[in-house]
Order: C-alpha cells, then sequence, then structure tokens
C-alpha cells in the first residue's frame, strides 16, 4: 500500500508542478498578484508530495519489500541499515527520484525565503522552477518509475553493488545533486530577469546565495567522491579524468565563475548579460552532465543505442532547456543595459580574467570529455582522451588563474594601481619562493615542477593572508585596532580569503601527491617486511573475517617507523556472495602530512621454498594527500561563510523601480 | 558516486578480482622499469572503462603490460613501442590521442576557446571608454543618480 501511495503522491506532485509553471508564467503576465501567489504555495506543496514520496520509497527499503522491483534489484534483507537507507538513491530511479524532490525543496526555499522578490520576478523564478520539476517528474513517471511492483513478489533482493556499501558514498550523491540541481535555481533565475528584461544589482543580490550554496553543496559532493574513489577503488589515486568526474566537474568551474561574475553586477553594475548566460550555461552543464551519466552514451554509444528511451528522453530535455534558454537569450539580452565602465587594471578586470581562464578550463574538459563521442559519431573513427590529454591542457589553463588570484580581491574597484597591488604582495611572494627553494634543495630530487606546484600553493594562501592583513591594516595601526577592524570585516571579505586559501591548501595536495607518490608491490608471507617512504609495514597475520553481508580476508599489518612500531593496519579483501563482487578495503594512516595505504590483493598459488603462504601486496606512501581534502573542506568554509554575509541575508536594496504589481493588490493577498 | 559504479562495474565483471601490476611483472632494470610505469600510464585498457593499464586488472591489460616491457627490453624506443601498440590495436590504445588533422580541434579547442573569449573581454573593457573617461565631469545619468543614492543608502564597512 505504502508504495502506492508514494506512486500517487509522485504522479499529483506532477500535477502541481505543472500548475506551478503555469501560474509562475502567466500570473506576471495578467499582473494578478493571487495567481503569482498561488505560485509560491505550489512550490511548497510540491516540495512536500515529493518528499512523501521520497519517504514511501525509503519505506519499501528499510522494511525490504521486494514485491518492489527497485527494492528487488537494489537491496537484500542482510544489508545494514545505513546501506538500505543510501540504497534508496544508489540506483538510477531512485537517484532521479532524489534529484526532483532536491529540485522542488530548492523551488520551496525560493518561495519561503524570496519574501523581498518582487512579485512578478518571484513568480517567474517558480514558473522556470516548476517547469524543470515538471518536466523531469513525467521522466520519473514514465520511465524511470521506482514504484513498480513485481509479482509474484521474491523472498530477497539482488544487493545493492558492494562498492556503494560505504559511508563516504551513502553521502555523496546527496551532496552532488544539491549542486546539480542547486544551479537550477540560478539558470531561472536568469530565465526569469530575461522575461523580465532587466538585471541589476538587487538581481544578483538575490541570484548569489542561491549559486554559493548550490557550489558548496557541489564542491561537497565531488570532495566525498574524490576521497570514496581513493579508499574505495584501491589504485591509490583519488582523480582520474573519468568522464563521470568530469560530467561533475564542469558545472562546478562554471559555477566559480558564475560566483565570481555576480559580484561585479552586484557591486557594479557590469556584466550582466555575460552573468546571465554564465548561470544558463551552469546549470546546462548540470543537465549535460546528468544526460551523460544517466543515458550510458559514455560506457559506449552501443549501450546507449540497446535501452535509448531514457537517454532520449533526457537529452530531449536538455535540448529543450537549453536550446529555449539559449533562444530567451540571444533573443532579448541585447536589451540588457551596459554596466558601469571600469579600468583595464581594476576588481573589475581581475574578475573578468578569472572568468576567462575558468571558461577555457571548462571548454578543455568539455572539449575532452565529448571529442571521442562526437569523433566516432561523424567519423567513425574512435580515439581515447585520458589523463594526460587534461594534464596538458587543463593544467596549463589553470595555473596563470591560481597565479594571479591573490591581487583579485587586493585590486580596487574601478581603477586601481598595479604596482601598488604588487608591492603589497611582496611578503606572499617571498614566502611562496622560499617554500619552492626549501622544496628544491632540502626534499631529495624534488623535480623543479613540483618545487613550482608548491610555491603555488604557499602564494595563495599567503596572498589570503595578506588581503586579511591590507584590511585589518595589520601593523599600520596599533594591534588592538586591527583585530578590531579584522572582527568588523564583512563576511564575505572573509568567504574570500578563506575559499581562496583552500584552493592553496588544495594545489600543495594535489602537488605533494602527484610529486611525491611512492607505491610498492611486492609478495609478501607472514613476517615479510615491506619498505614505503620512511615507513615500514610487517605482515603480522591475514584472518578470514566474516561480515554482514560478505566474508573478508583481513591482512593485519604493523606500521613502523624507524623500529617503533606506529599503528596497526587491517586492509579487507572482502567478496560479497550475493552481487558476487570482490571489492577491497584498503588501509590508510592519514597524518596531515601524508598518508600510508596498504592494499590486500590475492594469495599467490605458488608458495615460498618452505611452504609459506604468499600474498601479493600494494602499498603507498602518498605525502600531502591529507590537504586534498582539507583543502576541499576549507573552500566549502569559506563560501559558508560568505552565504552567512549580512548582505545576503538581509536581502536587497529596494529596486529601483516600483514592482510592476500594484502595491495595493499584492498587500490583500501577503500572508 | 552511484554514477562512477557503472564504470566500475563494467571493470569487474570483466575481471574478476585481483590487482593491476603484479609483482611478477616488474623488470630488474629499474630505469626500463620506470619507461615501462610510464608508458602503461599513457596505454589504455581497451576492455576497461577509462582505465590506463597500469591501473586495470584486466587480464587484457596485464598482457599489455608485459608486452610494453618486452617491447622495451628489445631496446624499442618509447615512441617505437607506441607505434607498435597503435598498429595492432589503432589509435584507440592511446590515452593521449596524437596531434593530427581529426585531433586539432581536440588539442587547440581549449586554447580558440581562451583566445576568443580574450578577444571578446578586450573588447568589452575597451568599450566606449574614450568617451567614459573623457567625460568624467558630465552630469549623471538617472540611472546613475539612483545608484549613486542605492550606494550612500546601504554605506557600509565593506571596501
Amino acid at each position: 500500500m505504502i508504495p502506492e501511495i508514494g506512486h500517487f503522491v509522485l504522479v499529483l506532485a506532477l500535477a502541481v508542478a505543472v500548475v506551478q509553471t503555469a501560474l509562475g508564467l502567466y500570473g506576471p503576465v495578467l499582473a494578478d498578484a493571487r495567481l503569482m501567489y498561488m505560485a509560491s504555495r505550489a512550490a511548497g506543496l510540491q516540495a512536500m508530495l515529493l518528499a512523501l514520496a521520497f519517504a514511501a520509497l525509503t519505506y519499501a527499503f528499510v522494511t525490504s519489500d521486494f514485491s518492489v522491483t527497485n527494492v528487488y534489484e537494489n537491496s537484500h534483507s542482510a544489508k545494514p541499515m545505513l546501506y538500505k537507507v543510501s540504497g534508496v538513491w544508489g540506483n538510477h530511479e531512485g537517484s532521479m527520484l532524489l534529484w526532483i524532490l532536491i529540485l522542488a525543496v530548492f523551488g520551496a526555499g525560493v518561495a519561503a525565503f524570496g519574501t523581498n522578490l518582487p512579485d512578478t520576478l518571484k513568480a517567474r523564478v517558480l514558473g522556470v522552477q516548476g517547469m524543470i520539476g515538471a518536466v523531469f517528474t513525467l521522466f520519473v513517471v514514465t520511465a524511470s518509475n521506482p514504484f513498480i511492483r513485481l509479482d509474484p513478489a521474491p523472498i530477497n533482493g539482488t544487493d545493492l553493488n558492494p562498492l556503494l556499501q560505504d559511508p563516504g558514498l551513502a553521502f555523496h550523491p546527496p551532496f552532488l545533486y544539491g549542486g546539480y540541481v542547486g544551479l537550477s535555481v540560478a539558470f531561472s533565475f536568469a530565465a526569469a530577469a530575461l522575461i523580465e528584461g532587466r538585471v541589476d544589482a538587487a538581481w544578483a543580490r538575490w541570484v548569489r546565495p542561491w549559486a554559493l550554496v548550490a557550489w558548496a553543496s557541489l564542491t561537497v559532493g565531488i570532495a566525498l567522491g574524490s576521497w570514496w574513489a581513493y579508499y574505495e577503488l584501491g589504485w591509490g589515486g583519488y582523480w582520474f579524468w573519468d568522464p563521470v568526474e568530469n560530467a561533475s566537474l564542469m558545472p562546478w568551474l562554471a559555477a566559480t565563475a558564475l560566483l565570481h561574475s555576480a559580484i561585479v553586477v552586484e557591486r557594479r553594475g557590469a556584466l550582466k548579460a555575460w552573468t546571465v548566460l554564465l548561470a544558463i550555461l551552469a546549470f546546462s552543464l548540470s543537465l549535460l552532465g546528468t544526460f551523460l551519466v544517466r543515458s550510458g552514451v559514455l560506457t559506449s554509444v552501443h549501450a546507449f543505442a540497446v535501452d535509448p528511451e531514457r537517454g532520449l528522453f533526457i537529452l530531449a530535455i536538455l535540448v529543450f532547456f537549453i536550446g529555449g534558454a539559449l533562444a530567451l537569450y540571444a533573443w532579448r539580452a541585447p536589451s540588457l543595459k551596459l554596466g558601469g565602465v571600469f579600468a583595464p587594471v581594476s576588481r573589475e578586470s581581475a574578475l573578468v580574467v578569472n572568468n576567462l581562464f575558468l571558461t577555457a578550463a571548462t571548454a578543455a574538459v568539455l572539449i575532452g570529455t565529448l571529442y571521442p563521442l562526437v569523433l566516432e559519431g561523424v567519423t567513425g573513427e574512435k580515439i581515447s582522451v585520458g589523463p594526460p590529454f587534461f594534464n596538458a591542457t587543463f593544467v596549463p589553463l589553470v595555473i596563470p588563474l591560481l597565479l594571479l588570484v591573490p591581487f583579485g580581491p587586493m585590486l580596487a574597484w574601478k581603477r586601481a594601481d598595479a604596482m601598488a597591488t604588487a608591492q603589497r604582495l611582496y611578503a606572499a611572494a617571498i614566502a611562496a619562493f622560499a617554500v619552492g627553494l626549501v622544496a628544491l634543495f632540502v626534499v631529495d630530487g624534488a623535480p623543479i615542477l613540483a618545487a613550482v606546484g608548491l610555491a603555488i600553493g604557499v602564494w595563495l594562501i599567503a596572498g589570503a593572508a595578506v588581503d586579511l592583513a591590507e584590511r585589518a591594516r595589520l601593523g599600520r595601526i596599533p594591534l588592538a585596532q586591527s583585530l578590531r577592524r579584522l572582527n568588523g570585516l564583512p563576511r564575505a571579505a572573509w568567504g574570500t580569503a578563506v575559499a581562496h586559501a583552500g584552493v592553496g591548501v588544495l594545489v600543495l595536495g594535489v602537488i605533494g601527491v602527484t610529486a611525491g607518490a611512492q607505491e610498492r608491490v611486492a609478495l609478501m608471507a607472514v613476517g615479510d617486511s615491506l619498505e614505503i617512504g620512511p615507513y615500514e609495514v610487517v605482515l603480522d597475520a591475514v584472518t578470514a573475517q566474516p561480515g554482514a553481508n560478505y566474508q573478508a580476508d583481513r591482512g593485519i599489518f604493523t606500521l613502523r617507523r624507524g623500529g617503533a612500531a606506529l599503528a596497526q593496519l587491517t586492509p579487507e579483501k572482502r567478496f560479497y556472495p550475493v552481487a558476487r563482487m570482490p571489492t577491497t578495503e584498503a588501509a590508510i594512516r592519514t597524518t596531515i602530512v601524508d598518508d600510508v595505504y596498504i592494499v590486500l590483493g590475492d594469495l599467490q598459488t605458488d608458495t615460498t621454498s618452505d611452504g609459506a603462504q604468499q600474498w601479493i601486496v600494494r602499498a603507498y606512501h602518498n605525502p600531502l594527500q591529507p590537504l586534498v581534502w582539507v583543502g576541499c573542506i576549507v573552500m566549502v568554509l569559506g563560501g559558508l561563510l560568505s552565504l552567512s554575509d549580512r548582505r545576503l541575508r538581509v536581502g536587497a536594496p529596494v529596486r529601483r523601480r516600483a514592482n510592476r504589481v500594484p502595491a495595493s493588490t499584492a498587500a490583500e493577498v501577503t500572508p | 558516486m552511484i554514477l562512477r559504479v557503472l564504470a566500475v562495474l563494467l571493470v569487474f565483471a570483466v575481471a574478476p578480482a585481483g590487482l593491476a601490476y603484479e609483482p611478477a611483472e616488474v623488470l630488474d632494470d629499474p630505469q626500463l622499469e620506470e619507461r615501462a610505469r610510464a608508458l602503461s600510464a599513457e596505454v589504455r585498457c581497451m576492455v576497461c572503462q577509462n582505465q590506463s593499464i597500469d591501473e586495470s586488472s584486466a587480464p587484457l591489460a596485464k598482457d599489455l603490460r608485459i608486452l610494453v616491457r618486452e617491447r622495451l627490453v628489445a631496446g624499442d624506443t618509447d615512441e617505437q613501442v607506441l607505434d607498435y601498440l597503435v598498429a595492432r590495436y589503432g589509435e584507440f590504445v592511446l590515452l593521449r590521442p596524437r596531434v593530427a588533422p581529426n585531433t586539432y580541434a581536440l588539442w587547440f579547442g581549449p586554447f580558440a576557446v581562451l583566445l576568443l573569449a580574450a578577444g571578446l573581454a578586450f573588447r568589452y573593457l575597451t568599450r566606449g571608454r574614450p568617451h567614459g573617461v573623457a567625460e568624467g565631469g558630465a552630469a549623471l545619468s538617472d540611472d546613475e543618480r539612483a545608484q549613486v543614492s542605492r550606494l550612500l543608502s546601504e554605506a557600509g564597512p565593506e571596501k
């Protein structure tokens, strides 16, 4: 019965989304405040209905109701509870349900928090948001329904893919979707602004918090996915330039560009048309990511052809929204007024340069991801585009951007003095050079590029510190006064500095592990030891370890350094009988400066001369690896600090012209 | 991510258990071995989803790793090894596509985007500047006056 309720409210949500679209888009045309008000209520209702549908599916998973096809295919009664719940979105149908739920929650958020929005703009935003919701809910209902029953119901399920039975991955999709779908709000604001024909500082101030939420969520989602790949796949790597990873990186890059260009619109009224275009592109790239991943087109063009229904449906949605928005843009953008003028050296220009490089970097990822598909489609030639390509294109496009980051926040608006800014950054430059030189001479055989990379990381962190120090006038006024100034800085200034420092930390981590990672592979019998980096690992025993829904061989290793035992490491080799899949559970010892990473491999058939069993063991020493995740966390903290800025919470200043709806009509329905 | 799992699934479907790059494969000559590792990272495991033969545990990847090492021991240069693989398996085997007419758009596309965007940005930056700068003392338009009053009304400590 419960799944039927879920199914029913899902269809009801579709109807509500259609109503929301109609009221939201047509209400402003009639200038009828009641219709527009209803669009708000519809947004809230749609979110509630989808939450109910989601709860119904969760209930089916938690109670292991195998009469529901989706539960049968993706769950098992012996699965731990956490993974019964995360299994709800660990499959195609459930994840699409989560997608539309998050979409509706964002829509309801705009309805609830957008109290200071002009009625017409708010209604149009909700109308566009409702349209996205209606189309995707239609997709879920018709092509991807998670509530389909199975008769007769099987005794037990076929289990969730064991690789997904992992805490890091359990929370990866919700955050990732929070980012993907959160960008829909920026998209809806862009489309609404184009329909209204006006973009101003107030508009940018309304869009920015939503873009920030989406960006922060996407950052967390990508970091979780990368972290999962690192410890679960057992290759010691954390980023593979896999098309699926690229699909999430592209919207992230575009969202990052959007956050920066929206600042220019908000503060200076310039870059309006470009910012609107970026908002459209960012969500378009999210849709593209959803299509690439969900259609199976990436696995192979042929897999796509085998089951084209879903893929074609999403492709049609993609063409409709991206094409529609771009057409609207082409029609309306020329009517947007040009904003404030600024000199080539100014904060505005710095943000333009930021957008330039981020756009080119996004293009590199986009071209690299789609090129094999397009080439095969056009000429039939099959080529591969792998990590070496992205290292050769993406990296050189990002390095100049990283070098310029510390300048941006220190340049004055409108017209700045480049030399004076450079002089103020000399301390950061000295710190960067010092670290680079130390790395070159102290660390044995450090490659020059690695030293340069570390210097860039330090440059970013020190640059952020200098920015804060300059704002506090540290050293030029009494310390107590400086601290007061620091305390009084707007949160957005803190957010900028912290996020930029986070990028620096991330760079340090990436360079450290890229240049310094060591890998050892060896055959080990009990009692053998293996040297890895400054450490030594000793295999003490291998034991059988039964788990809830798997069997495991567990290696027990002692980690030593300079003769002293530091820790016990227990990597596992698991086998999930229901899914008939093996997984590796790497054992990782993390300090802030490095990771030791051990994977237990296969038992070898040939034994040592005295008949002892031998195992293949892989060990890695990854210097600075933890900084990759720390950097992401710091970036997110920066985003959240910025989000908590008073300006964004208090909301927008009064718009220059009055709303189109007469105040009297609007007042009647204000709750 | 669930999404990536599709990829991983495929790998495991082809190659049950096992790890890439086994000890038995390691060459005695450390320099040659280092070249073999570097080359392996450039060669695609063709039955896998976006994995190099260095990372993959598939039997085919193992065969290719051994093949690469055999060619190196036989005295091939890196380029010759790659040529040999391309001759046998086609361009698909290379994770770094060669710069050729059919990949110009791939290799130069991103930089073309950068140049194009830079050109547009330059035009934007220099648009009407003489006008705007020269008439520094001109009267404010209605819009500008409204903006001034808005900015004044929200003046705070922020720069």
